[in-house]
């Protein structure tokens, strides 16, 4: 579809999130910042193949973390001040308790595998539906649950320690994600 | 005692070696707040004049008719 007026506007509007997004995929600002100008280009570059009345910011997730992806691969090597970075993009100071623990939860969740914390991200924050997440990683809606689950249980267990042994795929992850509807 | 302990079971424990919901709650709201807080920051301008730029080109120009017809002349 044509780059109309009001196209533009919703695009624009889901850049917070996009950069959301990738800063907490990548936990660096300033490539998270490189990778939504990357993921932009190429959606206004590739407007023509946006199906109008279909999920704008799953079609722009979809392409940041497919870049995200194929620039995880070339970099695999380097080695990056995640947290350092990260917590420059921060606004407010926070206390030294909620900085630590804050720091303490960006490492667990840098601890977990990619198509872990993609899965967990997209639900648990971006507030994806289970289909929508599915559709923006490629896979069937069964395995980002169970990779959504799969991240809680390794966080609990980075973060908690206790009661962080593997739980069945569907009974509690509702409960997990209480407000993913708005 | 037995009341004590089948108490503490229906209402902390996690089933089958799950979470409790204290866990899964507190795991939200962290992951939440982190994302949030880059979400409040709006749009840098770098991204907003990326997007009217690039729209530029492609934009069609409003042809605009300034108030001179001249439908009415040839009237004397």
């Amino acid at each position: 579809m044509p780059l109309t007026d009001s196209l533009r506007n919703d695009i624009l509007a889901a850049v917070p999130s996009l950069r959301a997004f990738a800063i907490s995929l990548s936990g660096n600002a300033d490539r998270a910042d490189d990778l939504v100008q990357e993921t932009l280009l190429r959606a206004l570059a590739n407007i023509d193949s946006f199906q109008p009345g279909s999920n704008l910011p799953a079609w722009l997730f979809t392409i940041l973390r497919n870049l995200f992806r194929s620039d995880y691969r070339k970099r695999r090597r380097e080695v990056e001040d995640a947290e350092g970075n990260y917590a420059k993009t921060l606004k407010t100071q926070p206390s030294q308790n909620a900085h630590l623990e804050f720091e303490e939860f960006r490492t667990a969740l840098d601890k977990l595998p990619q198509d872990q914390r993609e899965a967990l991200i997209l639900v648990g924050a971006s507030g994806f539906s289970y289909e929508d997440a599915a559709s923006i990683c490629g896979c069937a809606v069964g395995t980002i649950k169970s990779r959504v689950n799969r991240a809680r249980s390794k966080l609990a267990a980075l973060l908690y320690v206790d009661g962080a042994e593997d739980f069945g795929p569907d009974e509690t992850i509702r409960a997990v994600i209480g407000g993913s509807g708005g | 005692m037995k009341d004590l302990k089948s108490q503490a079971s229906k209402s902390t424990t996690p089933g089958k070696g799950g979470l409790t919901p204290e866990i899964q709650s507190r795991i939200g709201h962290q992951l939440r707040a982190m994302y949030d807080d880059v979400v409040r920051q709006g749009v840098p301008d770098r991204f907003a004049e990326l997007i009217k730029k690039l729209d530029a080109p492609g934009a069609t120009p409003q042809v605009e008719n300034g108030g001179g017809s001249n439908d009415n002349n040839g009237r004397d």
